[in-house]
């Protein structure tokens, strides 16, 4: 009986130490990653100056990143509007309050969704598309190509991507503000009759410089944050363990969606909570 | 043929590189006389790749010296040029933009002199009707003298070509390592070339090396390498003769 105790204990010593192990090496791995990833990030913004002929590249990645999804942005921001107003008619009509539907829906937009669910939208046309292109980049060997030849591929490949990022994810969460606030006036007065001048100056007068200020600050850091997650991991493809080839280009987007989607949902608590 | 004895471009003095306790280069010695083309041959799998990677700085070694003659070090990038086993072309550009890309990153000239320059090369190497195409569109051979052509549009005193001929048919084969020997003399560049192609590569060398088990087991011409006694050396030379027993046959 003392053995078997003696080999239990032991037992659960070992598993200890493993789950020890296993935590710390998680930890370490953790750790590690987000320090490549700073430095990553610090070298796309560090390389704008020094890179050349930044202009075509620039409008090449506001034409991904800003033109091509107009489309998928409008249409989340129609539906978003649409069921905002939806819900919200029959939520404030229960206290009497249906005419506050226009600062409903403009400070629900302006404050939280269309910052969030544009940069989202993005990151599912753009991001993913980035991470891919990046991905194929990496196992043809283009990006050591560009080391051979002496040009700094973060600098060629990641800066005029993330440039863009500053003009594109403000300008597009606005145009979802303005398409949900459309789609809210819709289900709310012409579907469901609120007189649409009650609606329109409601919505004049709740929207204050401040909520546009945090509207507009959040897409630009939604932007940054979810654009450097989409290269860096199209840009460490090669460090997929266990994966190569034409399965760690899909693992690396797959890995850029989450992740990009996960930073914009906690960077946006942040935010908020800074802002509130 | 060019002597060992001339000063040397390149020296590689006990190269080490090892992956997870595995070490693929254990010490490896090389000397490139200026102006030379050296072959390093190696079966698969023996670090040959890892060797040139090495050499221009892709990977890092874990122990050695890579001594650069002192006139190549300022802007060792520009003076260096790699060939890549895959030609590592920008599949979203074409020819021409493929070609001009290391000039409109690296040099100060303009949009016209970039534009000659790029085209200059293009011709040489006899694709200047193809400078609109993607390198999709264009043939293995063509995409080999792309990738030959960016290389040398900057003008290397170096090129480090990786398996230039792997995956080609014999005719092709040739064709490469007589491109190689024919821009060599119009550019005027040393060459490193890692290969297994031992007979084209033996009649378009200056030098050859073997690499086996992390080392040079020989360095020195062609023509004491079909003369070598060592069996690692012979077992190459040996191949190719019963190579050609058979195609005789």
């Amino acid at each position: 009986m003392p053995l078997a105790k003696f080999g239990g204990l032991n037992y659960g010593v070992v598993q200890m130490v493993r789950l020890l192990q296993t935590v710390g090496q998680k930890s370490v791995g953790t750790v590690a990653g987000l320090g490549d990833f700073a430095a990553f990030a610090s070298r796309a913004v560090a390389a704008t100056p020094a890179t050349r002929r930044l202009g075509r590249r620039w409008i090449r990645a506001v034409h991904e990143q800003g033109v091509r999804c107009v489309p998928v942005v409008t249409v989340v921001g129609l539906f978003a509007g649409l069921v905002l107003g939806l819900q919200g008619y029959y939520l404030l009509a229960r206290f009497g309050s249906a005419g506050a539907l226009g600062t409903f829906v403009s400070l629900t937009l302006t404050r939280e969704l269309a910052p969030v669910l544009a940069a989202l939208m993005i990151v599912g046309q753009a991001g993913s598309a980035m991470a891919a292109e990046l991905g194929i980049h990496r196992n043809s060997e283009q990006i050591d190509a560009l080391t051979t030849m002496g040009i700094d591929p973060i600098g060629y490949l990641v800066t005029p991507r993330l440039l863009a990022t500053v003009i594109v994810f403000p300008i597009l969460t606005v145009a979802f503000t303005l398409v949900g606030l459309a789609g809210g006036y819709l289900s709310g007065s012409v579907l469901l009759g609120l007189d649409s001048g009650v609606y329109w100056s409601a919505v004049h007068s709740a929207i204050q410089p401040a909520d546009l200020h945090e509207c507009l600050s959040k897409s630009v850091f939604f932007g940054v944050v979810t654009i450097l997650i989409c290269c860096h991991s199209g840009f460490t493809t090669h460090y997929r363990s266990g994966v190569s080839g034409s399965r760690a280009v899909s693992v690396s987007t797959t890995r850029a969606v989450v992740l990009a989607s996960i930073a914009t949902l906690a960077a946006d608590y942040l935010i908020t909570s800074f802002f509130v | 043929m060019i002597e060992a004895s001339l000063p040397p471009i390149l020296e590689v003095c006990g190269l080490r590189k090892i992956f997870s306790k595995q070490v693929v280069l254990a010490s490896v010695d090389l000397v490139v006389p200026r102006g030379s083309i050296v072959s390093v041959f190696g079966r698969s799998g023996t670090g040959k790749s890892v060797f040139l990677k090495c050499l221009a700085g892709l990977l890092t070694p874990d122990a050695g010296e890579i001594r650069f003659a002192i006139d190549l070090m300022d802007g060792l990038r520009r003076r260096c040029s790699y060939l890549f086993q895959g030609n590592a072309l920008f599949d979203s550009l074409t020819a021409f933009e493929n070609v001009a890309l290391p000039l409109e990153q690296t040099t100060r000239f303009g949009r016209r002199e970039i534009a000659r320059v790029a085209h200059d090369a293009l011709k040489s190497l006899g694709l200047d009707k193809f400078a609109d195409h993607f390198p999709a569109q264009m043939s293995g051979g063509m995409q080999k003298r792309l990738a030959l052509a960016r290389s040398l549009v900057t003008r290397p005193e170096l090129v480090l070509f990786d398996e230039p001929a792997a995956g080609l048919d014999p005719p092709a084969r040739n064709a490469v390592f007589e491109m190689i020997l024919r821009y060599k003399q119009e550019f005027d560049f040393t060459a490193v070339v890692v290969t297994h192609d031992v007979p084209e590569a033996l009649a378009a060398s200056d030098r050859v090396a073997l690499l086996e088990e992390g080392r040079m087991q020989f360095e020195g011409t062609p023509v004491e390498f079909a003369a070598s006694d060592d069996c690692i050396v012979r077992s190459f030379g040996d191949n190719i003769v019963t190579l050609r027993t058979g195609l005789d046959k």
